[in-house]
């Protein structure tokens, strides 16, 4: 690994003072699960590492039933579903955090970091997406707001200006008869990249038999994690049941535009991305209900 | 080459200094500076698990940690887990069970399987599947390594 230096900032300040002097020439750690692997394969190359977990906002992890869901950048994933409270109100995302890697990474790794690693495969990405998430930047010129499904713009690159870095994620409370599901398709069981990955997120009436609104997104199948709007606003007002799931699920394959690569060709990505969405929103529905 | 800094931990239940290089990772600064040569270099990207290691509690991927990370942190390595005189259960357990073969991967099994055995002392074989997914071996076959991990339970 080539040579570079190491700074541990304690407040959010510090550290934007520190990444706008070095530009484009720092970078932030988190839980180094992507970023180590990337310098020592000299896929990145950087003068100053920042390591942004000796700051309070990056580690804050707080849930209220009125307010939602915060969640510090650099959270690793093992603490975020150890939270019994968090991971009964969300399930859709802890099925994610669960699959990130094995068990050592997830003592690490964090959802900040998979997003702003910016891989169109991120599994934590789209059920951030269907959840309404929204990153909290800071930066030279104060903070800002970003949807989660605006935050990636091509492989490996985000909204983030130099000097810019993600302070906490936040997600609103979970809504009376509303359900999440995440899944993705892999050849093994475990420990590998997805082939398609697709979040779903539905409120239901009250009486559970119609959709009042659904989020549906996809990974692995675009230069970014895709926010399929059309597929979700299509079940809205609509009754539960196969026929208008079967819907959605074609519209999401519509929007799916992958390349092929050794995980599999572009024809059989579509037909997964239908697939499984089909069974993540069957998967969120029955959230909903429960 | 960047400036050295100087690094304070606790290695199994032991406070230890050591100065590193920001670039160099907990991996290299246990094997190569401070003579803990238990954990393996296996992949050195965090998929096979033989460099894990227990930081603050958590099981971590030590080719995934700068070593300057570590300080402040409590580290226990496989040399902490028990000694040729007095096996953990899980070294016996792994004994009996035949669970080695090249004995590569085994240091990683064991702090992985460890550290589960901490956090849930009573798993099923599907905790302790899922659990070990992030450690790879090439000899042996998983079922051994599982058998004895099971067998272990409760004794640990
Ligand atoms: C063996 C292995 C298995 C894996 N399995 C999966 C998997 O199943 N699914 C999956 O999605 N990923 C997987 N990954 C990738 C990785 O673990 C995840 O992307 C993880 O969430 C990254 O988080 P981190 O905290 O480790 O990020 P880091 O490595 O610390 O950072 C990742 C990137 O984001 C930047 N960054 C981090 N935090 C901030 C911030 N606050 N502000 C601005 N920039 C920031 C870094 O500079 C870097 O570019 C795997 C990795 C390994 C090594
Ligand atoms: S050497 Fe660290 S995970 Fe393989
Ligand atoms: S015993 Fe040889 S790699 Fe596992």
């Amino acid at each position: 690994m080539h040579a570079f230096d190491y700074a541990t900032p304690e407040s959010v300040a510090d550290a934007v003072v520190m990444l706008s002097d070095h530009g484009k020439n720092a970078c932030v750690l988190a839980g180094g699960t992507d970023l180590i692997v990337q310098l020592r394969e000299n896929r990145r190359r950087t003068d100053l590492v920042v390591d942004v977990k000796k700051i309070a906002e990056l580690n804050a992890l707080s849930y209220d039933a009125a307010t939602g869901l915060t969640i510090g950048a650099a959270v690793p994933c093992y603490r975020i579903y150890g939270d019994a409270e968090i991971a009964a109100a969300y399930p859709g995302l802890m099925d994610a955090a669960r699959l990130v890697g094995g068990t050592g990474i997830q003592g690490r790794a964090s959802l900040g970091g998979n997003l702003c690693n910016a891989s169109p495969a991120g599994d934590t990405i789209p059920p951030m997406i269907v959840l309404s998430g929204e990153a909290e930047i800071a930066g030279p010129n104060g903070t800002r707001k970003v949807a989660v499904e605006d935050f990636c713009t091509a492989p490996g690159r985000t909204v983030l200006e130099d000097g810019e870095f993600l302070v906490s994620l936040h997600f609103p409370a979970p809504l009376a008869n509303s359900g999440a599901f995440y899944r993705r398709f892999i050849p093994r069981n475990e420990m590998d990249i997805a082939v398609v990955g697709v979040g779903a997120s539905v409120v239901l009436s009250g009486d559970r038999s119609s959709f009042v609104s659904a989020r549906i997104a996809v990974g692995a199948v675009a230069p970014t994690p895709l926010f399929v709007r059309e597929a979700g606003e299509a079940l809205a007002g609509q009754p539960v049941s196969d026929e208008t799931i079967r819907r959605a699920a074609d519209l999401a394959r519509d929007a799916a535009r992958p390349i092929s690569d050794m995980r599999g060709t572009a024809e059989y990505r579509k037909h997964l991305t239908s697939v499984l969405t089909r069974r993540v929103v069957e998967g969120a529905v029955q959230r909903a209900k429960e | 080459m960047s400036k050295k800094v100087h690094v304070q931990t606790t290695i199994n239940g032991e406070a230890v200094d050591f100065l590193c290089e920001p670039r160099n990772s907990l991996l290299e600064v246990l094997r190569d500076d401070l003579d803990h040569t238990g954990a393996k270099e296996g992949c050195n990207n965090g998929n096979c698990g033989a460099c894990n290691v227990i930081m603050d509690g958590r099981l971590v991927n030590s080719c995934c940690v700068l070593g300057v990370e570590a300080d402040g942190c409590e580290i226990t390595t496989i040399e902490g887990i028990g000694s040729a005189a007095n096996l953990h259960p899980l070294q016996q357990k792994f004994l009996e069970h035949a669970a080695l073969q090249c004995g590569i991967c085994t240091p990683g099994f064991i702090v992985s399987a460890k550290a589960l055995l901490d956090e849930n002392p009573n798993p099923t074989e599907d905790e302790v599947r899922y659990w070990l997914a992030g450690n790879l071996c090439r000899c042996t076959g998983y079922d051994k390594i599982v058998r004895a991990v099971l067998d272990a339970r409760n004794g640990a």
